[in-house]
């Protein structure tokens, strides 16, 4: 931990999140107004005393509904990528630990879906289901599987010729044992830093569902819905759409940051 | 590069497409909510259900419906779009030369800044150009399109100032400058976050590559900085930074949804929008499957490009 933060990535990733997550976790309390609380006499103010980041079209107070919107987002966040790595885990570690025709199988169905960007999948994935936070964090997770399950067959893949789990299977070790003592433990490195990253494009993902009206619904504070229905009213008062903006671009770039700094700790030459 | 190795890749594209439209079929008519229920919505009687479901075909078995949709797809034929009442053959030819017009800019755009960026930030490693160049890269990949878009909105199309319309498109037959004009921001928006990745990507791996040993060699060879460059260093570095330019083709095609859909331009993001907006099944799936399409083709060529610049990649 101590080398994390004196990596100067690390350092800046750890604050910025630090800041997120104490957002996420106090933030209705840190709140000074009531985020739903209409102030009709002060619409579209710019910042001032009593309200630090200005007013949005019906006069609620920006700083509250962004506090507010921050455990949303980042909860969002963790649990759509969490989903998405479980879903990817057992699908890429059952590849790489049965091997053969089976594993051919799904890593082609893997590269297949792979082959569809994200944001698209996601929106497809939304459209069947129908719109809504919890099915936009359903969808974020399934678009997430591939990938997570093409690193995690790939760790386990590398673990697997090496001496100590074949040390494991020489002494007639069961098959679970070898999976979940041996081989789990080693490959988790990779998905880990991975999954870090990946919560900055859940974040960023769930926000834009949020803008596309696919996501979190009126009067949700997700910070993409904010901006979503601030537009109107942007060249009025651009903060309604800066505020929410900055918050979304400061909770990517801590996970991202964090996750980036993570994996230069784990892998010093494997850094992209 | 050899036949062999086109053919194999050739084939793996036709793999992922089959792959791509079997799940896209999936997707929209096997899961629960099959195509009659995303049509009428939740409050349609059983009854007109039933009624379109047999006018639609649903009460075949789904290997037939897949095996006449894939049919059609492939003859041309692509369905009738159910809300504008138009083939969707002729919505998505329209759609895709906007698209396509408005992407390539912004790739030609990122290609000419993010490639000299990324050297220079390399060649300048530590010093606090580096510094903004890298940080700037990380905003970029850390600021979702559409929140780009609308501070670029704010700051160049503000009803005072205006440098920019706020929207809409202009057919290039009837007024080319208009064309151009409309095409600024969403390009922009694109434009910004494109760079921001691939000049961190060629800046990554110009520096392995300038910290090598024939690099060093060609520099005490005598070789001026800017052969050393040109010819040794920027063609080690190409290959890595093509491959990255053509996973970017994937944020690009997602990108672009959320651009054209805020910049209000026409092209396959805004009618894959409305299509879903709207449940519009077969428009759904034929921008699902020409985006994904799109992609796998632009992975095959990159593949080729990398193959071409770096003789040593054969991918076996």
């Amino acid at each position: 931990m101590r080398d994390l933060l004196r990596h100067p990535t690390g350092l800046a990733g750890a604050i910025l999140l630090a800041v997120v997550l104490l957002a996420a976790l106090f933030g209705s309390f840190l709140a000074p107004h009531d985020p739903q609380l209409f102030h009709p006499a002060t619409r579209l103010q710019g910042p001032s005393a009593s309200f630090w980041l200005g007013t949005d079209q019906f006069g609620r107070d920006l700083f509250s509904r962004i506090l507010n919107g921050a455990r949303t987002t980042v909860a969002f966040g963790v649990s759509a990528t969490l989903l998405g790595v479980g879903f990817g885990a057992m699908i890429g570690i059952t590849a790489g630990v049965v091997g053969g025709w089976i594993d051919s199988l799904i890593m082609r169905l893997v590269d297949g879906l792979l082959a569809v960007p994200d944001l698209l999948f996601t929106l497809l994935i939304v459209t069947v289901l129908g719109g809504g936070a919890g099915h936009a964090l359903l969808a974020v997770a399934v678009a997430f599987t591939p990938g997570m399950a093409r690193i995690s067959r790939s760790a386990v893949l590398s673990v697997r010729t090496r001496e100590f789990v074949q040390a494991a299977v020489a002494r007639g070790e069961s098959r679970a044992y070898i999976i979940g003592a041996e081989v789990l433990p080693n490959a988790l490195g990779p998905l880990i830093v991975e999954a870090t990253i990946r919560v900055s494009f859940a974040i960023m993902l769930g926000a834009t569902l949020g803008f596309l009206g696919l996501g979190a619904q009126p009067p949700s504070t997700e910070w993409g819905l904010m901006i979503a229905e601030a537009r109107q009213y942007m060249f009025r008062n651009p903060w309604c759409v800066a505020a929410p903006g900055a918050a979304i671009a400061i909770a990517a770039l801590g996970f991202n940051l964090f996750g980036d700094a993570l994996r230069d700790l784990i892998d010093p030459r494997g850094r992209r | 590069m050899n036949a062999g190795y086109l053919a194999r890749r050739l084939l793996s594209v036709l793999v992922v497409l089959w792959i791509v439209s079997a799940t896209v079929f999936g997707i929209t008519q096997i899961l629960p909510g099959n195509a009659a229920v995303m049509i009428l919505g939740e409050y349609a009687t059983p009854d007109q259900l039933k009624a379109l479901e047999l006018q639609l075909g649903l009460d075949r078995p789904w290997w037939a419906q897949y095996l006449s949709w894939i049919q059609g797809i492939l003859s041309g034929d692509w369905g009738i779009s159910m809300r504008l009442s138009v083939p969707v053959s002729a919505l998505i030819a329209e759609a895709f030369w906007r698209s396509l017009a408005l992407a390539a800019a912004a790739l030609v755009a990122v290609t000419l800044i993010a490639i000299p960026m990324g050297v220079v930030a390399a060649m300048k490693r530590g010093t606090w150009g580096d510094l903004v160049i890298s940080l700037f890269a990380y905003l970029g990949t850390c600021v979702p399109e559409f929140v780009t878009a609308t501070i670029l909105l704010v700051f160049l199309a503000a009803p005072e100032r205006q440098f920019f319309p706020a929207g809409g498109y202009t057919p290039p037959g009837e007024s080319l400058p208009g064309f151009l004009y409309h095409m600024v921001l969403p390009a922009l928006t694109l434009c910004l976050i494109l760079t921001a990745h691939i000049a961190r990507q060629v800046r990554s791996e110009m520096s392995d590559v300038l910290a090598s040993d024939y690099i060093r060699a060609a520099r005490l060879k005598g070789l001026s900085e800017f052969t050393v460059i040109r010819r040794h260093a920027l063609r080690n570095a190409m290959a890595p930074a093509v491959a990255v330019i053509s996973l970017d083709i994937g944020y690009l095609l997602g990108g672009i949804i959320v651009v054209e859909e805020v910049f209000a331009w026409p092209g396959l993001g805004r009618l894959m929008i409305y299509a879903l907006q709207n449940r519009d099944l077969p428009v759904i799936q034929a921008t699902t499957l020409v985006l994904a399409g799109v992609y796998a083709l632009s992975n095959l060529i990159s593949d080729i490009v990398i193959a071409a610049l770096d003789p040593r990649v054969r991918y076996a």
